[in-house]
Formats: structure tokens, sequence, C-alpha cells
């Protein structure tokens, strides 16, 4: 008691928040594992894995190292397509969004494809780049651009006329001001992109690696069909929704500490 | 700077011509719509001019044009010898909101944004920036951003921001406009002290009668609009700092305000408002 009567008055409630938010997520977490072994136990195990079931397949997996390598092999795809669709996606973005000329020359074609879902372009991709690594990265490169280009000319459109007069009044040329201005001023809108790219990849990633890949985690729930093994199944389910909880957390762990002064707010 | 005035100054051309603003029978529309027109203006190197009008009848669109931000559809506009065609580092703009200051740059960063744009060296942009950050009292706040600093504070940093320029001309829309009475009051003061250290010539769009005459040299009066013109100009022959409790003082402002409450009256019936009722 005497170390909390130390601390400000503040910090008293910011430490019992933090707690009642854990206890909360515990709670949560327990009534969705009970509700989870009910439906298994109800169904039987051919049809639902129980959780003790899943950890434990998901402990096999480990060993053997397949589990680690589904992951490791969906989690390169998917970094490198989708950093690939940001790096693209921001710089048309912003030439889109401050080149009228641009705009009306892209625009039919982002309004035609992003309606395009990845999957209608799977057998297409192994056609054209092969059964390898290149087919995934450019189908997680698809997904991902459109919605970083769109979000971006959104952020371009939405900085105010006067930041861009100032720039032009104190002497930016038109390429210092698209660097200086427009680029960090649409900064939290690339990031907004970003992360609901990063959503599309994982929606991506398991069609891409359903149809053509030996390993990945759409690999192998796939392959675990063919084994009869629904506890498989269940592990590479949890394992997509374990690593894409991480990568949005990195995201936006990484970008509150390094932009945060661009005004992203995560 | 008071250099680059000197050889300005020396040329054969008229001197006004050469250095300070000139409109010549300037017009401004946008669309259909004709803002101001016939707007015919001669500033001084050095001078400070309040522009003054009742709101709405093209005072910001004058100064847009005097930075090359709008096109004139009729006449000519001239800012040290050369025709205004486009923004440029020699006319520097304060604005009325302060979301012109950079959010991500700190205080520092935005005030030595032009310097760094035309590329000075590194020293000498940090000797601009503390010349400039001094002269606006805000050297303790260099590190913060905008977001840190309050109304008064954010337009002093514009301020600097433009002189560490050094622009032959500053033109400044209401930059006082949204800022509580107290601190517009401090703000006024340390301008005209900036001004009087500083000397450049100046436009200041303003609709607060004793604004302009606490700050100008000549006190410009507009009419209302649409097709608005330069209607009247006054001569502000008081010594700074100027007291509002003066004699001079209370003249001056009970003419100007007979001369615009006229044009208020015709701008007010414009927009369907009967200026006769609303007072009583
Ligand atoms: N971008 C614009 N498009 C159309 N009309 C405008 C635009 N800017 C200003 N106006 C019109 O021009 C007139 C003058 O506006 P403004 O220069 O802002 O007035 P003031 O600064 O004197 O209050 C107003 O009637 C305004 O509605
Ligand atoms: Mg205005």
């Amino acid at each position: 008691m005497t170390a909390v009567a130390e601390r400000p008055v503040s910090a008293v409630p910011a430490r019992r928040w933090r707690f009642r938010g854990v206890a909360w997520t515990v709670v949560t977490l327990a009534a969705g594992l009970a509700v989870w072994t009910a439906v298994a136990w109800w169904y039987g195990s051919a049809l639902v894995a129980s959780p003790a079931e899943t950890l434990r397949a998901g402990i096999d997996l480990a060993k053997d190292g397949s589990l680690g390598e589904s992951v490791l092999a969906s989690t390169r795809r998917i970094l490198l397509g989708w950093a690939l669709g940001v790096v693209v996606g921001g710089p048309i973005g912003i030439l889109m969004g401050r080149v009228p000329a641009i705009r009306r020359l892209l625009d039919p074609y982002i309004e035609f494809f992003r309606f395009i879902p990845p999957i209608a372009f799977v057998t297409l991709a192994i056609v054209w780049f092969g059964i390898g690594e290149m087919s995934k990265i450019v189908l997680i490169f698809y997904t991902s651009v459109f919605i970083v280009t769109i979000n971006t000319i959104a952020g371009v459109l939405a900085i105010e006329e006067s930041k861009l007069r100032a720039a032009a009044s104190l002497g930016a040329n038109r390429w210092q001001l698209l660097h200086a201005v427009v680029l960090p001023a649409a900064i939290p809108y690339i990031v907004t992109g970003a992360r609901l790219a990063m959503g599309n990849s994982f929606l991506t990633i398991v069609s891409a690696e359903i149809v053509a890949a030996d390993t990945g985690i759409g690999a192998m729930i796939w392959q675990s069909r063919n084994y009869g093994r629904i506890d498989w199944i269940f592990v590479g389910i949890i394992a997509l929704g374990l690593l894409g909880f991480v990568c949005d957390r990195l995201i936006r762990i990484g970008a509150g500490r390094l932009l945060r002064r661009y005004g992203v707010k995560v | 700077m008071t250099s680059n005035f000197d050889v300005a100054m020396s040329g054969d051309s008229p001197p006004v011509r050469d250095s300070g603003i000139v409109l010549e029978d300037v017009g401004i529309g946008f669309g259909a719509f004709q803002a101001v027109s016939g707007i015919d203006l001669e500033i001084a190197e050095g001078e400070f001019i309040c522009l003054l009008g009742p709101s709405g009848c093209g005072k910001s669109t004058v100064l847009m044009a005097l930075a090359g931000f709008v096109a004139p559809n009729h006449g000519r506009i001239w800012l040290g010898g050369r025709e205004v065609a486009s923004p440029s580092p020699d006319c520097g703009v304060v604005f009325q909101n302060s979301d012109a200051l950079f959010d991500w740059l700190t205080v520092r960063q935005n005030v030595a944004f032009g310097p760094r744009m035309r590329s000075v060296a590194q020293a000498r942009q940090r000797e601009i920036v503390d010349e400039y950050l001094g002269l606006v009292g805000l050297r303790h706040a260099a590190g913060r951003y905008p977001s840190q600093l309050s109304g008064g504070m954010r337009q002093r940093v514009q301020i600097a921001r433009v002189l560490a320029n050094e622009p032959r001309v500053v033109l400044m829309d209401e930059p006082f406009g949204a800022l509580d009475a107290q601190t517009r009051e401090v703000m006024q003061q340390e301008l005209d002290r900036i001004w009087r250290a500083h000397r450049s010539t100046v436009l200041f769009v303003t609709h607060d009668i004793d604004e302009a005459i606490l700050l100008a040299d000549r006190v410009v009066v507009m009419t209302a609009g649409p097709s608005a013109r330069v209607k009247s100009s006054y001569e502000v022959d008081l010594p700074r700092p100027r007291q509002e409790s003066s004699a001079g003082f209370a003249e001056l402002r009970s003419r100007l305000r007979a001369d615009i409450s006229e044009e208020v009256r015709i701008s007010l019936r414009a927009q369907g408002i009967d200026p006769e009722r609303a007072a009583a």
C-alpha cells in the first residue's frame, strides 16, 4: 500500500484499468474455450477437434517441424507481397492524388480490378508465374496494392489547401511538395491502407496455398483433409488467426512508435 | 535584406514598380462570379498596408492573387518589378488558420522549411531559425510540435516561418482572426514591434477597424462585393506604438467606421438582411 501511495494519484486508476482489461480478456478466452469444448464434445472429434486435441496436434506438428515451416513459408510470402503492395501503392496513390491526368488515366483500372478477388486469378497466376513462390507473392501484392492506393489517394485529397499553398509560397518546387508535404501528410491514411492490406493478404494466402503449394498454412490445412486430420486443420486455423493478430499488432506498434509525429493513431 | 531594397531602389525604372506591389485594374472571378474588379493599388517598399472591408467582399481573394495562388482574369499584378505568375518565396503568406503549419515538423523544423527548400546550408539554417524564433519569442518552444502550442504561439510560428525566408513582401490574411481578444491584442503589439524591427512590405487583411489603425501606415478600404473595388485610402500618421485611447486614433476610427458601415449595409442587403431592422 505504501508503494501505491507514493505514486501519482492518477497512476492507481490506470493500473486498475489495465488489470481489469487483462481480467476481461482471460474471462472471454475461458468462455470461448468452454463453448468450443462443449461443441467438440457434442459433435465428436470426427467433426470438431476439441481444444485439448488441437493443442496436442499443435505440439506434435511443432515438434516434427512442419508447423514452424508452414508458418514461416506463409509469413514470408505475406510480408514480401504486402510490402511490395505498400511500396508500389503508396507512390501511385500520391501521384494519382496530385496529378489529375494520372488519376483519370488509372482510375478506371483501379475501379475495375479492385472488385475482382485474387482467388479469381489463382489459376492464371500459377500458369503465368509458376508453381513456386512468385505466383503467391504476386497474388498477395495484387490484393494489397489497390487498397493502399485508394487509401493514399484519400489521404492526399484530404490535405488542407493552406498547407500546400504555404509550402509553395515558401519555395517548395513540385518534387519537394510531394516528398516534404504530401507524403508526410498522407502517412496516416497510408498506414490505414497497409493494415487493411494485411488483412486482405491473410484472406488471399490461404486460397493461393490451397491451390498450389506444398508449404504454408493453407497447404497444411489442405493436406490435412487428405489425411482426414480435423485436428491439424484446427491447428492451421488457429495459427492463421494468431499470425494475423501478431502481424497487425506489429504494424500498430511499429507505426505508433516510428510514425507518431505524422499523426498516426493506432 | 535591406541591402536588396537599396539595389532595387537605385534602378532607373519607377521605384514602386521596381520593388513594391502594383495592382493594375485587377479583376478576379470564380466561374461566372466576379469577386473583385478594377482594383488599382500601389504599395511602396517597406509600407504596411491594411486591407479593410466587409466580410466576403474579396479581401482574401486579392491576397491569394498576389500570392500567385489564383490568377486574375483581368489586369496585371507586379511584385518587386516582376509580374506575379505563381507562388514564390519572394512573397510569404501568413494564413488565418494555423492548419497551414506542418503538424509533423517541430517548431524549429517548420521555421527552417523555407531555407531547407532553397537548399540553404545547414549551419546558416540554424542561425536563421534561431534569429526568427527569437524575434517572435519562441526559442523555448523550438522542439515542440504545433499541436502542443496555443493558438497565439502557432501564429507566431507562421510569422517566423515566413520571415525566415526573407521575403520581399509578407501577406497576412486575418492572422489573428481566430484568436481570443486578449491574445489578439498581444499579437497585434508583437507584430507592430516585429515590423518596426524588420520593415518588410506587408499587406494585412482584416475586417477589424482598430486592428487596421493600430498596425497600418495606410488603410485601404474596399467596397462590398461582387465586383468589389478600392473605395478609399487613409494615411495613418500616428506615432508607434499606437494607443487606442489617443485622440488621433479615435478620430480616424470614427471616419473609417462611417466609411465602412455604408459598405457593410450594402453587403448585408445583398445577403437579404435588412440592416436597419437588425440594428434595432
Ligand atoms: N474558390 C472560390 N470559389 C467561388 N467563390 C469564391 C471562392 N473564394 C471566394 N469566393 C467568393 O468570393 C467572394 C470574396 O471572398 P473572400 O475573398 O474570401 O472575401 P473576404 O476575404 O473579404 O471575406 C465571396 O463572395 C466568396 O463567396
Ligand atoms: Mg477572408
